[in-house]
């Protein structure tokens, strides 16, 4: 079903009425309770200047929040690009024909997928110091973390992608005489790859915010820069969390916005590279992370 | 190794994971409700609740739940002046449970949305061709049918939500990931232990969750 | 129980064995190649990278591009007693958790940050100090009736989850109730408008926070505090040599007035009268 609107009939003048009356009685409450909260929080003195001013100073930005901003950014990205790599290592890793490879690549999967990331990124900090015998930086706690549960996630997406191409794909490879890693590389990664865009995309936005768990190791990401300490200056603690979190959820939809957009090119199945016969990839369909 | 023989420590492992469990069963409950809700406006001929499920999804999707917890103590709370229970740690595990019912929610709306999306167009137009109204047509038709390719997706947003309650941990719950803090502080050199014992008690909980999801997805498919 | 006994004996050993390993390098280092310690570094490249925190008024906070604060003064006496420029010091925001790695991984060359002198932490650093001892106490509203700990029964007392303050008062005050967050800052709002009776940490951390002007007059500092906590000056293990100079410059700054003008210029606008600094109490930078 691709409408929404195959539930219901056209609207005809009763139904009209009826659904402008709703509309006026759900908007008309909705407003009431915004009303509602802003007077509480004007009660409460929350939207006095002197708590948003410091948002109009440069130092505000430059010093706190694009800071914050910046380190957010950096360890999604730094994870977003090592759990593509253990993803697909881990993806292969759990589709070989192998048992000593296949068991313990599922093993790793299945654990880092159910272990909360919270405490994964304590145990890196904390932890892990005394595996290695030395210091663990808060950047790297944050980014092994989100790596070995992204990646895990990742693992599996790339798994069911892999598995979605076609049999007749791989079975042609064979006879033309390719290799088994040559199958792997050449004709089913790539396939699969292409339908696993969106769900690449939306699982950045979830990196994106888990880096806010860094507040656990103290990392100087956004929420710790842009609410913690700028509210250690100022006394502005909800303010700043205002702030910070229209920010969030700026980038983030921008993010889902670019998901939604590779959703619909793959769909289409246009073909990017027109340069030969493209084997038709899987529906995009498959993209859901299951678990 | 004496850390999982005093009984202090287990009194507060096993507090810990308590809470946890009545995080996750509190919160999946109003979760599903408030996501079948916020699907069905989704979908509904009215712009004005269709308006409105969306920017829930985009809000709560696109912010972390560390912050959407952290409004539901400061702004709730804190701001609003609404405590719901008089107990401190109470009132902060229905805070917590508020938190994590909204954001959940926002998954379980757009899981849902997926699964009506699998249902054949035909079937809400037999549905329509014999008289039902929307609600009627989703409530009888649409959505039990969902409701098996669903199956899926909600085990994930389950194990999500559960691994997710740790972060009521911010607001001063004294939940797994605040006891596993505590004692790692205490038994600086037990680290590596404390945390298997905890990440385990997690993966015992969750893997068999996930693996049990996914075969009643499989028995529930729709062969078609 | 056993294991932290069994712990300490291995640290002591660990220590008196990397100190006599490593007391000959951090020699060699003063000697003015610059190699290792800070006093080689201080006088070969001019410079220091000192670790301070970023978000406790009155002792360590960042104001814009500049930091300011009690901690901020004293690493500027040091810098001095080591011939360094003011303009040469580098800061870095350094918070709970990365004190002891900034250390170790040499990312800073002296923390200067709230940093408590105890046992566990000099298995991993060295400390010169103590330059103040600080001591948990108890933030109030100014017209609040609670005069110490034992008045806390049913009250609500905010402090940061798994810190040792809150600890405390878990252990020893059982019967108040403890509402925990990751900084103290989360707390303030709350003692403002009276959803916590107090918040607890070392007073004078407190005391930045009822000096700060957003609050100014609102709280009070109950005074009557019930711990000790040496706060010292972190800096690498092996680096003897910059601990004892380190030492030798704070009781320099004891009689020459230069750390009560520290006090003064930050922390005295609490009330608080400066304090004289012990240096008989002055660590021996971890000689047996």
């Amino acid at each position: 079903m691709s409408s929404s609107s195959v539930l219901y009939d056209h609207p005809g003048p009763r139904a009209k009425i009826r659904n402008a009356v709703l509309s006026v009685v759900f908007g008309v409450g909705l407003i009431a309770l915004l009303w509602w909260i802003y007077t509480k929080f004007d009660q409460a003195g929350q939207w006095e200047a002197r708590l948003w001013e410091p948002f109009t100073e440069s130092t505000t930005w430059t010093q706190f929040i694009l800071p914050g901003l910046w380190a957010t950014l950096k360890a999604a990205a730094v994870g977003m690009v090592l759990s593509l790599a253990f993803g697909l290592i881990f993806a292969v890793g759990r589709l070989s024909e192998r048992w000593w490879i296949s068991v313990p690549a599922g093993a790793v999967v299945e654990f880092f997928r159910a272990v909360p990331l919270l405490l994964m990124i304590f145990f890196v900090f904390y932890g892990v110091p005394f595996l290695i015998k030395g210091p663990v930086s808060a950047f790297w706690a944050v980014v092994i973390g989100l790596t070995l549960y992204n990646g895990s996630v990742l693992a599996e997406a790339f798994r069911a992608g892999i598995r979605s191409v076609p049999g007749g794909q791989s079975e042609a490879a064979y006879a033309v005489g390719m290799r088994k890693s040559q199958v792997m590389r050449l004709i089913l990664i790539p396939q699969a790859a292409r339908a696993m865009l969106p769900i690449i995309v939306s699982q950045l936005v979830v990196l994106l915010k888990d880096t806010a768990l860094g507040y656990i190791v103290a990392y100087p990401e956004l929420m710790q820069r842009g609410i913690n300490d700028l509210s250690a200056n100022y006394g502005n603690i909800i303010a700043a969390a205002m702030v910070v979190a229209v920010i969030y959820i700026i980038i983030n939809s921008l993010l889902t916005a670019l998901a939604g957009w590779l959703e619909r090119r793959t769909g289409t199945r246009r073909v990017r590279v027109p340069r030969q016969k493209r084997p038709v990839a899987a529906d995009s369909t498959i993209v859901e992370p299951q678990g | 190794m004496d850390i999982f023989t005093d009984p202090t420590n287990i009194d507060a492992y096993v507090s810990g994971f308590l809470w946890i469990l009545k995080l996750t069963g509190a919160s999946a409950v109003c979760a599903l409700v408030l996501g079948v809700l916020l699907a069905a406006m989704r979908v509904s001929p009215v712009p004005v609740l269709r308006g409105f499920g969306t920017a829930w999804v985009n809000i709560f999707r696109n912010t972390p739940l560390t912050l959407v917890i952290f409004f539901c103590y400061f702004g709730l709370y804190s701001t609003l002046g609404l405590s719901l229970a008089d107990d401190l740690n109470l009132n902060n595990f229905w805070l917590g449970v508020v938190g994590l019912s909204v954001y959940t929610a926002a998954f379980v709306c757009e899981a849902i949305r997926s699964g009506i999306n699998t249902v054949p167009t035909g079937q809400a137009e037999a549905a329509r061709a014999i008289g039902l109204s929307f609600a009627q047509t989703l409530r009888i038709v649409v959505l039990p049918q969902a409701a098996r390719s669903v199956v899926a997706p909600f085990g994930s947003v389950l194990i999500a939500l559960c691994k997710n309650a740790t972060i009521v941990g911010t607001i001063g719950l004294v939940e797994a990931s605040t006891v596993m803090k505590d004692l790692i502080n205490s038994y600086g050199n037990a680290v590596i232990l404390i945390f298997l014992v905890f990440a385990g008690t997690f993966a015992a909980f969750l893997i068999p969750t996930g693996y049990f999801f996914g075969w009643l997805a499989n028995r529930l498919a729709v062969k078609r | 129980m056993r294991i932290k006994r069994a712990a300490a004996i291995a640290a002591v050993g660990a220590l008196s064995f990397a100190m006599t390993a490593c007391g000959g390098d951090s020699e060699t280092g003063s000697s003015g190649s610059g190699a290792t310690g800070i006093v080689g570094k201080a006088e070969s490249q001019k410079k220091l990278v000192v670790g301070v925190k970023a978000d406790q008024p009155g002792l360590g906070l960042q104001t814009g591009s500049q930091y300011e604060g009690f901690d901020v003064e004293i690493a500027k006496i040091i810098a001095k007693g080591l011939g360094v420029e003011e303009s040469g010091i580098e800061w870095k925001t350094t918070t709970t958790p990365n004190r002891e790695p900034f250390i170790q991984q040499g990312t800073v060359d002296l923390v200067v940050a709230t940093y408590t002198i105890n046992d566990e932490r000099k298995q991993k650093i060295n400390f010169a100090g103590p330059y103040f001892i600080a001591g948990q106490d108890l933030l109030v509203k100014a017209d609040s009736p609670i005069t110490g700990p034992e008045q806390l029964e049913g009250k609500t007392v905010c402090s940061v989850s798994a810190s040792t303050p809150a600890k405390r008062i878990q252990s020893e005050y059982p019967k108040a109730k403890l509402q925990q967050f990751d900084s103290y800052s989360k707390c303030l709002p709350l003692l403002e408008n009276g959803q916590v009776d107090a918040v607890t940490t070392d007073d004078i951390i407190l005391a930045g926070y009822a000096a700060q002007s957003q609050y100014a007059g609102k709280f009070k500092v109950v005074g009557k505090t019930f711990s000790e906590e040496p706060y010292g000056i972190g800096l690498k293990k092996d680096d003897k040599a910059g601990c004892e100079k380190v030492n030798e410059i704070l009781r320099a700054a004891a009689s020459d007035g230069s750390y009560k003008a520290a006090w003064d210029k930050t922390l005295g606008s609490s009330g608080k009268a400066a304090p004289e600094l012990d240096t008989s109490k002055l660590t021996n930078c971890g000689s047996v």
